[in-house]
């Protein structure tokens, strides 16, 4: 493996409080120097980087890559190249496939197939009980000694909290985090989209913010009971982000993701029925809008998840009603989270690259994130000016069911390297 | 036909629902479906409007009246019909909206009607075929004509909308012909009062420019205009009331309410009626009543629409 310099760039690197106009030195697969005016190695590349951001290699902790069993909306192969292609070197890979992710076998599958790929890191999520059902507990030690880095039930909620606390208990001594999909599956019932004045007027059936909240409340309350570290996927309401703060502030293990597009997008983009707008847990109000993005900035949120959620073309063309929930982000999220926080005046580079990178890397506790001097080498490039339109058609992701479509934006990785090696590249 | 009528250009292939219409375009509509009530009273009850078009009614919910009134229309009008219902469809085959829609369009449909039980899917089809689209009623959205017709047949009962005070009683949640009749009351400048249990009427509806209330009683003497919704009394089992007797006695209108009414009260109801529950037999088939005349007027109502749409230039 050959030294590559990346040159002239503003790097940023949180957990080592960088932030400045330097080189990166990568030598044989990982971080060898960060600093100005380095020597280019012989026979080594060179990357220029003037103008651009060199940050770590962006992490996105909430990905669903339909392997095994919908081939046909994502493989591993096609959601890690999109992975790339969006600037993200590190991916989790949900277990609501099918069969689900719930053993031994079912998670070496996923990282055999991630390795076959040669993208991004592909790391797995086993679920928290057998089949997702919400009644066993499943083998969490086997599954962790074949790879898997978190657990979580995702699309569904564990309904039973007896279950859920036993899982937590028991979970304690591999100390991985849960990640909880709230919704109270008996007052969501059959909703659609946000219970509102919006769901009013179309007269679908709504889905209550207190669905989600009642079970945050709970699994952070379990948390704080068993010790065990939770972690609130794809938060969505203000009151979700106020339990956050509370259970931060009270000491619970308790970390939480926001998606781009629960940032982006209200309850109103409803109102054209298009399923590209349907996704669970569903768009809010402007009001939650400006509680996630306060929860960003206090540090309650503590990352940036895509829930990247492929579906069929044929699915997303249905009645609203009937259409599944979920919608793709791998090469989405980037250009949509620098217009929302960045161009918005959220928060400062650093605080989201750090919300990309080193944050998930501390929740899912692995050894990325970061540009320290013998890191692996998962560097991306950003050009923070360069101007493009969102053109679903064109993405490396086997799905087009992508709300920015169409959309003009600015920011967008242009040379995501992954272990020393340049797995994408615009420049 | 009526002068108003004449001097307005009506644009849209489509109606889709009643809250993307103008006061005007709704006049319209209203003052052209007077003009084609005449039709309807002479003894060959047929204008040559439509001749050589093909209406498709797509109903993918059980519906009789409906279909029945907008077969009758397109006839009179001088259309072919062509009719599909959801039981004996394809669909049990697995085949979407879309497909099925876009294989009737392919023989030569100028007009679909679609009745559907999502919300949504006459957006759906208007974005998928090049036919002209009417919604004949979709979930829990709009029903359109349903509205036009009541709001028809309170013009044509007190000469006005504007100022009238209107009672919607029932399920506001999950009904599309309050939906409908909101927006088009609102517009034309009534007043319009919704009633039910907090269950059926959810504080949401607060923010579309119309009152909330819970007792029916302290509302009816001021009313104009008191429009009773069906029951769906398969929606029961999820409980929005605990018996149809306490619902009935609540909400319900009879000869002891009508007593403390205006004088001059129109009762409506959308059909078909529970009786008993909703209306007494007392009140339903009293002086008071609209409802056959809205029956009768839902014919003229859906020639206006389906005479405008195919009309319109495209889309």
């Amino acid at each position: 493996m050959g030294a590559i310099l990346i040159r002239g760039g503003r790097v940023i690197d949180p957990a080592n409080g960088v932030d400045g106009i330097m080189d990166v030195l990568i030598e044989d697969g990982h971080i060898s120097r960060v600093g100005e005016a380095l020597k280019l190695p012989k026979g080594g590349e060179l990357v220029e980087a003037e103008g651009r951001l060199v940050v770590p290699g962006l992490i996105d902790m909430h990905v669903h890559l339909r392997e095994p069993g919908s081939e046909q909306e994502e493989t591993i192969l096609s959601g890690s190249r999109a992975a790339v292609a969006g600037g993200f070197t590190t991916i989790c890979a949900m277990p609501n496939t099918d069969p689900c992710t719930d053993n031994e076998g079912a998670v070496a599958f996923i990282v055999n197939q991630g390795k076959a790929a040669g993208q991004a890191n592909v790391l797995p999520v086993g679920s928290i009980t057998v089949g997702r059902k919400g009644e066993q507990m499943a083998e969490f030690g086997q599954m962790i000694r074949a790879g898997a880095v978190a657990f979580s039930d995702d699309g569904d909620t564990v309904r039973n909290s007896g279950v859920m606390r036993l899982c937590m208990s028991y979970g304690l001594m591999f100390d991985k985090p849960f990640i909880s999909h709230a919704d109270d599956k008996d007052l969501s019932g059959a909703g659609v989209m946000h219970a509102g004045s919006v769901s009013a007027r179309l007269g679908l059936a709504g889905i209550p913010s207190t669905a989600e909240e009642i079970i945050v409340s709970r699994d952070i309350m379990l948390a704080r009971m068993t010790g065990s570290k939770i972690h609130i996927a794809h938060t969505s309401t203000a009151g979700a982000v106020e339990l956050i703060r509370q259970g931060k502030r009270n000491g619970v293990r308790v970390s939480a993701e926001v998606t781009p597009h629960h940032l982006a997008l209200t309850d109103e983009a409803v109102a054209t029925f298009d399923p590209s707008f349907k996704m669970a847990p569903p768009l809010r109000t402007a009001d939650d809008v400006a509680a996630l993005k306060e929860g960003l900035r206090d540090g309650s949120i503590d990352c940036i998840a895509s829930d990247h959620a492929p579906h069929e073309q044929e699915e997303k063309e249905l009645e609203f009603a009937l259409a599944p929930f979920g919608v793709i982000g791998l090469e989405s999220t980037l250009p949509i989270v620098i217009r929302e926080l960045i161009l918005a005046d959220v928060l400062s580079w650093p605080e989201l690259v750090a919300k990309m990178t080193i944050n998930p890397a501390r929740i899912l506790d692995i050894d990325r994130g970061t540009l320290s001097t013998g890191a692996i080498g998962d560097v991306t490039v950003i050009d923070p000016e360069l101007s493009w339109t969102i053109d679903a058609s064109e993405f490396a992701s086997k799905s087009r069911n992508c709300p920015f479509n169409g959309q003009t934006v600015r920011g967008r990785a242009v040379m995501t390297m992954v272990g020393g090696d340049i797995k994408y590249r615009l420049i | 036909m009526a002068r108003k009528a004449d001097a307005f250009q009506w644009q849209r292939r489509d109606l889709l629902g009643l809250e993307e219409l103008s006061a005007e375009e709704i006049v319209h509509i209203l003052d052209v479906a007077q003009g084609f009530k005449e039709v309807s009273t002479r003894s060959i009850k047929k204008a040559p409007a439509l001749r050589g078009k093909v209406v498709g009614l797509l109903f993918f919910e059980p519906s009789t009246r409906t279909s029945m009134s907008f077969s009758l229309a397109a006839q009179r009008l001088s259309a072919d019909v062509l009719e599909f219902h959801a039981e004996s469809s394809s669909l049990l085959k697995g085949e979407t909206l879309v497909d099925t829609a876009r294989n009737i369009e392919a023989m030569g449909v100028d007009i679909f009607v679609l009745r559907h039980k999502a919300a949504g899917a006459p957006q759906l089809l208007a974005r998928s075929v090049e036919s002209c689209v009417v919604n004949a009623g979709d979930g829990a959205h709009e029903h359109p004509t349903q509205a036009l017709l009541d709001i028809f047949t309170i013009r044509e009962a007190k000469g006005r909308i504007e100022g009238l005070k209107v009672a919607i009683v029932g399920d506001i949640g999950h009904s599309r012909v309050a939906r409908s009749n909101l927006w088009g009351l609102i517009k034309l400048g009534a007043e319009v009062t919704l009633v039910g249990p907090p269950t059926q009427v959810p504080s949401a509806f607060a923010r579309m420019g119309v009152r909330l209330s819970h007792d029916l009683d302290k509302v009816l003497p001021e009313m104009d205009v008191v429009n009773l919704l069906r029951i769906q009394m398969e929606r029961q089992g999820k409980n929005s009331f605990p018996s149809i007797r306490e619902y009935s006695r609540l909400f319900g209108m009879n000869g002891e309410r009508l007593k403390r009414c205006k004088k001059d009260l129109l009762v409506m109801h959308p059909g078909p009626i529970n009786r008993g529950v909703e209306l007494s037999s007392e009140v339903a088939d009293g002086p008071q009543s609209a409802v056959l005349r809205q029956v009768t007027n839902g014919v003229a109502v859906r020639m206006a629409v389906m005479y405008l749409v195919a009309g319109a230039k495209g889309r």
